[in-house]
């Protein structure tokens, strides 16, 4: 299913990043993991180890469950009525669908940006990145928030360009700018990992560049996994890929390879993959 | 909006179709402009005649001129319907809440469909029911304690009833009778709140109630206010269970739970209709004028809530 190569690259990311991270590694491992709908089985025994503070791309044709994948990951799958996982999800070792395991608690450390841009419509720009923050109840000082704003939106790139209209709705940006609004939005509670579906599908290539360098930039504080159907994507930001697949309308997607991001498309260990990302098909 | 203005070639069915469609509409305007037109006419009698000649029903008040015969009546309808929407808002959010955020499929179809069935009973049952259970029990064990304990209130102070045909009963019927279309379009706007707005609460660690509160009900805000001013038109036209329940008499008050309470436009109508004659049927008619000016405000102030609705 994964074929696990230990090359010198990766190695040295492992090396920089374990230097970086004293408390905890936020890595992610998967085991055994189903995926359902229902009685549907969507996606079959993924087994996945996601590297810390590296970016992981999920790639694969439409319907594979990469989507489904990444929202088990962050307990966003089960929002859907009688959707359910089996098997096993580590987050630092920690089982995130262990017993007594609160998916709330589970979502503040493990951030998601969606497809389409998402900022709360009826609240401003500072409101939309404070929105987490003032979920854990907190009473934030006035120069704290004002802080954290600044923080969060230089994190995203979008500090320059809002500086001076913090106080508008967050929805009277552009829709590249919105989507950086939603990152600063995710980063602003210092998750441990951030996920994110197709990010850039609804952004034009400029916006897309922005909020790819900006994945680069973030990289080495956080980790991150992201959906994408733009193959160069993958290949422009990802550490490491993995490709799913699916064998027919009907059936579960399932995990083909997994390996670094320059294997994957030079020189694939499975067909498949080579078909695919040659544009055979998909 | 006449018809004649561009008459299109097209198929058959089309220009069929929109000459149905168009006399539709203009059905609906026919109807609102001749009962204008017959409310103004009617009315006008009690607007022009000596004030000192105005006034309905032998002892209370004959000749106290429209303006002091309709204010006590318009306060007392305007007030009931007030006090309902107050008791009906609340929980209706909270039906609608529950139906679209918390409850399984099953459980939610059920109770959206009990509740649609509230709306499909007729307003004599509400005031027979009214006057036969609500009134003795609330008159029984509720009305006494508010009477003791929150007596310091103008609206629980004075005598309480005994027979619980008061202000409160009628506003608690009326509160039951507007409850399923308020719940019913709050329902409706809370299913619309995007799903890509909560799950972007829900992914930042939100609980369900806070999700809720950061995103269905600001969406849902105006949509619920518009549905309000729907039930308050609809508790200000009530007439059947009022007039039933409430022990009216000739003032202005406050108070909640006596025995003397203003009573309403439509339902003064209904009791004082029968045993009129003359200018009395003008005055009546006059009244039902105000009413229907009052509604129409109702109503307009709702439809700019709704129109006035920004979403993406």
């Amino acid at each position: 299913m994964m074929s696990e190569t230990a090359q010198g690259t990766e190695e040295n990311v492992m090396t920089i990043d374990d230097a970086k991270a004293p408390t905890g590694d936020h890595g992610i491992t998967a085991r055994d993991l189903d995926i359902y709908y229902g009685d549907f089985l969507a996606v079959r025994k993924v087994n996945m180890a996601i590297e810390p503070r590296s970016i992981t791309a999920l790639i694969g044709p439409s319907g594979c469950g990469k989507s489904t994948f990444l929202r088990s990951l962050n307990r966003m799958h089960e929002v859907i009525p009688r959707a359910r996982v089996d098997g096993t999800v580590l987050l630092d070792g920690e089982d995130i669908y262990g017993p007594g395991v609160d998916p709330v608690v589970i979502r503040r450390k493990i951030g998601m940006v969606f497809q389409r841009p998402n900022p709360f419509p009826t609240m401003s720009i500072a409101e939309n990145v404070l929105a987490g923050m003032r979920l854990n109840a907190k009473r934030l000082s006035r120069s704290a928030a004002d802080d954290i704003v600044e923080k969060s939106l230089r994190g995203a790139n979008l500090w320059d360009e809002v500086k001076n209209r913090l106080d508008q709705p967050g929805s009277g940006l552009s829709g590249g700018q919105q989507q950086r609004l939603c990152i600063a939005r995710a980063i602003a509670v210092e998750p441990e990992v951030l996920l994110m579906d197709e990010p850039c599908s609804a952004l034009d290539p400029i916006s897309t560049m922005a909020v790819e360098s900006l994945m680069l930039e973030l990289k080495s504080d956080y980790t991150i996994v992201i959906v994408t159907h733009n193959m160069q994507q993958a290949a422009r930001v990802s550490d490491r890929t993995a490709f799913f697949n699916i064998d027919g309308t009907g059936q579960p997607g399932y995990v083909v390879e997994m390996d670094a991001t320059e294997k994957i498309f030079s020189n694939p260990s499975q067909q498949a993959t080579s078909d695919y990302v040659t544009g055979r098909f998909g | 909006m006449t018809p004649s203005t561009t008459a299109p070639r097209g198929p058959l069915g089309d220009r069929v179709f929109r000459r149905l469609s168009v006399s539709a509409g203009v059905t609906v305007l026919v109807a609102l402009a001749a009962v204008a037109v017959f409310l103004v006419f009617r009315a006008l009698p009690a607007f022009t005649s000596a004030q000192n000649e105005i006034g309905v029903g032998g002892d209370n008040g004959e000749g106290e001129g429209f303006l002091s015969y309709v204010l006590p009546l318009l306060f007392g309808t305007v007030w009931a319907a007030l006090i309902a929407l107050l008791i009906a808002m609340p929980v209706a959010v909270g039906v609608a809440l529950f139906i679209t955020q918390y409850a399984s499929k099953r459980i939610a179809s059920a109770l959206g469909y009990g509740i649609d069935l509230l709306a499909a009973i007729p307003s004599v049952v509400y005031g027979l029911w009214g006057i036969f259970v609500l009134a003795p029990v609330l008159a029984r064990n509720v009305y006494p304690w508010l009477g003791d304990n929150l007596g310091f209130l103008p609206f629980f102070s004075g005598t309480t009833s005994t027979s619980g045909r008061t202000m409160m009963t009628a506003a608690v019927v009326l509160a039951i009778m507007i409850l399923p279309i308020i719940s019913a379009i709050s329902r409706e706007v809370f299913t619309q709140t995007p799903a890509l707005h909560k799950e972007a609460a829900l992914a930042l660690g939100a609980t369900r109630w806070e999700m809720i509160r950061m995103t269905v009900l600001p969406y849902g805000r105006s949509g619920v206010i518009a549905a309000s001013m729907l039930g308050l038109g609809r508790a200000l036209g009530e007439t059947m269970a009022v007039a039933l329940i409430l022990s009216p008499a000739d003032v202005i008050s406050l108070k909640l739970l006596t025995n003397q309470n203003p009573n309403t436009i439509a339902a003064n109508i209904a009791l004082q209709f029968p045993e009129s004659t003359g200018l009395e049927v003008n005055t009546l008619i006059a009244t039902g004028l105000v009413l229907f000016a009052a509604t129409f405000v109702v109503n307009a102030m709702a439809r700019r809530v709704a129109g006035g609705e920004v979403n993406d």
